[in-house]
């Protein structure tokens, strides 16, 4: 006769797992990927695979031959680091600083704590940050690569111009479709806002995240913009052109959703997205850069403990 | 459509043995009861070695407040009296019977006449229901007479019938609805005059819609029984998250149903109160599913207490190849069984066999702060939390992070993408929490 296994309830589990989660998101991460290599050619490709092959590179190194553990590169969270990392960067970036972001998302912002689940910081967002102000020249420059269609002929002659945020705050004008489909000026995966929609649907539909963060995160901005803009709409930028420019919905849909480091209830995620919301008008509108919305998501990131404290779920009985 | 307020989750329901009429297990050669089969004080054994017993004799007195009645559940010679393994491995007082030609103890009506008028005032029926050793059939086995005693400035405004049977594979209540509906509602109807109250709420999960049909028909015929259908949602069927959803009252926390004016029982326990009082008949039988997706001849059996389980799933076509685990009970709160031969109980409402495969954990991997967990947690409690502060042995932590409010459903294990053993870890919070308060009791 063959042992039985004894142990506690319950007996069945769900068939969700940390690997569907994390391949679910790299799944809706490919629209907007797809979108970026049609408008910026396999410069957009060739980022992308580096940031991924060095993420998980550098993560199966430092599991093996430094923390001597087994190596998890398999759960697919490398993969989204990598793909992330590569989304907040200009396609003609270098690829030894993609390296370089890959190297510190991955060995400082995650492995360091402990790998996955334990990172205070998005590991992708801290990469960013960090090539941003080691290289600026490299990775924030006035000056971004212009889209020019894989399959259409390129509008203009030059090939590199302001992201709209950029032109905004000049004054210029800026197609709204545009930057619907992502025909505009920007980094990697910032510039389709339909796709990233898409991608938010897709995790949305397969439970992976929840609602709450993103559409708090967009809503406080879009007020927050709006209230602005009614007050003085010469100095402030109207707020469709402030959600839809920039990082903000790549941001709010896709770093700020991460589990890792947001807030585990409804009630806390609200207010981490408002957190987020507020502060990247804030650095959008009062700061001396266009962007802003990296900075809000790490400062948030910073206080979820405290959010997780303060907000817990309302017991049953009490 | 009702259900109860917070957290859920909906496991695959694998009702396999729906269509499956009761049929009735023949009685074993040998069976070995146990003296005690409650939750409470141990009841004291009043025959011997070598005592002719009846079918329904008392074999074992309750002599105290929290105690129930044991009776034979055969015919019999006592051959040894000893102590017997349970199905988890505990060792037991029992009793060994050599099984002889069934006769019932005279008085006891084992006809399938109904008898529907009740001739008992409240009190004598609470006198009848301890008498006749019956237990609460949901799982928790508690004295059923207790419930009815209501304290001193309690008063009770609703009975509460959990038919939910929220559980998968789980089928015994769904066949006793659909074919003893009016022994069910008959027995709904004692408890309702036992109490005292005007109404008495049967929940019934809509999974279930032709018992839902079938119940509220025979229902026409009784006064102040209202069959209720509820979302398909486990726990429905937990006693605090079926009052509420039925009530929309939240029992505090620490506190007995009583406390909002409800008293809870198994719509399986309504049944054995209407053969305990209409029929005279003690609980000495249960209906018992035997499942699993590889269970040969899955079925739903009335079993005589004290049958070793072994010849339960011999009857069903043997263990199937590949069984990794056996359950008595349900899958997301069922007891795994150490003990193929131990005997069923009164309250063996199930044996689930499972493949190794079915039943195995998943991998376990770092906790991502999904918050799974505490969105699926129907008492609203932290399980990550708590499972942290397992981990590192801060007991008094847990225990400032309501650990000891769980109800042991299940769902945040279920739930975990990580697999963390989150269950697990908050029941040995549990342990070490009640340790901590009874010193602090004894300080």
């Amino acid at each position: 006769m063959s042992l039985l296994t004894i142990s506690g309830s319950p007996h069945v589990q769900s068939n969700q797992t940390t690997k569907k989660i994390m391949w679910t998101v790299v799944i809706a991460l490919l629209p907007a990927l797809l979108v970026s290599i049609y408008f910026f050619g396999l410069d957009a490709l060739l980022v992308t695979l580096t940031s991924v092959v060095f993420c998980v590179g550098f993560e199966w190194l430092i599991q093996k031959y430094i923390l001597k553990v087994q190596p998890t590169i398999k759960d697919g969270s490398a993969v989204i680091t990598g793909i992330l990392l590569a989304f907040n960067l200009p396609s003609n970036v270098p690829l030894w600083i993609v390296a370089i972001g890959a190297l510190v998302a991955i060995g400082v912002a995650k492995m360091s704590y402990g790998g996955l689940g334990k990172n205070p910081f998005n590991p992708a967002l801290v990469g960013r940050v960090f090539l941003f102000i080691s290289f600026p020249s490299k990775v924030a420059m006035s000056e971004w690569p212009l889209p020019k269609p894989l399959f259409g002929s390129s509008l203009t002659d030059t090939v590199t111009g302001p992201t709209p945020l950029l032109a905004l705050k000049d004054g210029q004008a800026v197609d709204l479709w545009n930057m619907f489909i992502g025909f505009t000026g920007g980094s990697l995966g910032e510039i389709s806002a339909i796709t990233l929609i898409i991608g938010g649907l897709i995790m949305l539909f397969r439970k992976v995240i929840s609602w709450h963060t993103p559409v708090s995160f967009i809503g406080t901005a879009g007020i927050f913009a709006l209230i602005l803009w009614l007050v003085n709409p010469s100095e402030f930028i109207h707020p469709l052109y402030q959600l839809l420019a920039g990082g903000l919905l790549l941001g709010a849909i896709f770093m700020a959703t991460d589990m890792v480091t947001s807030p585990i209830t409804y009630k806390g995620q609200l207010i981490f997205g408002f957190g987020c919301g507020v502060l990247t008008i804030i650095f959008r509108s009062f700061g001396p850069m266009p962007e802003g919305v990296s900075f809000a998501i790490l400062i948030m990131n910073a206080v979820t403990p405290l959010i997780d404290k303060a907000f817990k779920p309302k017991a049953f009985g009490y | 459509m009702k259900t109860f307020n917070r957290g859920g989750v909906h496991p695959q329901e694998n009702k396999l043995t729906n269509d499956s009429t009761i049929e009735v297990f023949p009685l074993p050669k040998q069976a070995v009861v146990f003296v005690s089969q409650h939750l409470g004080a141990p009841s004291t054994l009043i025959v011997q070695k070598g005592d002719k017993v009846k079918t329904g004799q008392l074999i074992a007195k309750a002599e105290q407040f929290i105690c129930a009645n044991t009776h034979s559940p055969y015919t019999g010679t006592i051959t040894k009296i000893d102590v017997a393994t349970d199905f988890t491995g505990y060792k037991k007082p029992a009793i060994y019977i050599d099984v002889e030609e069934d006769e019932w103890l005279e008085g006891i009506d084992s006809s399938t006449e109904i008898v529907r008028e009740i001739k008992l005032d409240s009190n004598q029926i609470i006198e009848k229901i301890k008498e006749m050793g019956i237990v609460g059939l949901g799982g928790a086995a508690f004295p059923t007479h207790i419930k009815y005693m209501i304290p001193q400035g309690k008063k009770a405004d609703y009975l509460i019938i959990n038919a939910v049977e929220c559980e998968p594979y789980l089928t015994s209540d769904y066949r006793i609805m659909n074919e003893r509906a009016e022994e069910c509602l008959i027995g709904v109807e004692i408890l309702k005059k036992a109490l005292n109250v005007e109404k008495a709420l049967v929940g019934v999960e809509s999974n279930k819609p032709d018992a839902i049909e079938h119940l509220t028909n025979t229902a026409k015929r009784f006064e102040g029984i209202e069959i209720i259908p509820l979302k398909t949602k486990y726990p429905q069927g937990a006693e605090k998250q079926l009052i509420y959803a039925l009530t929309k009252r939240e029992v505090p926390s620490g506190k007995l149903p009583i406390e909002v004016g409800c008293v809870v029982n198994n719509i399986g326990t309504a049944q054995a109160v209407y053969y305990a009082v209409q029929k005279n008949m003690p609980l000495i039988q249960n209906i018992l599913t035997l499942t699993g997706k590889n269970v040969k001849q899955k079925k739903n059996l009335l079993v005589r207490v004290g049958t070793p389980i072994q010849s339960v799933i011999d009857y069903c076509g043997g263990l199937p190849e590949g069984t990794g685990k056996v359950i008595s009970g349900g899958p997301m709160m069922g007891k795994a069984i150490s003990e193929l031969s131990a005997p069923t109980v009164k309250t063996t409402s199930a044996i689930l066999l499972m493949s190794n495969k079915e039943s195995s954990r998943k991998e376990v991997t770092n906790c991502l702060r999904c918050g799974k967990c505490v969105s699926v947690c129907p008492m609203g409690l932290e399980p990550i939390q708590i499972a942290q502060f397992a981990e590192n042995r801060l007991w008094e932590e847990a225990e400032k992070t309501l650990a000891m409010d769980c109800i042991e459903c299940g769902c945040c294990l279920f739930t975990c993408p990580a697999g963390r053993p989150l269950l697990d870890l908050v029941r040995i919070s549990k342990n070490h929490i009640g340790e901590i308060r009874r010193q602090r009791a004894q300080k």
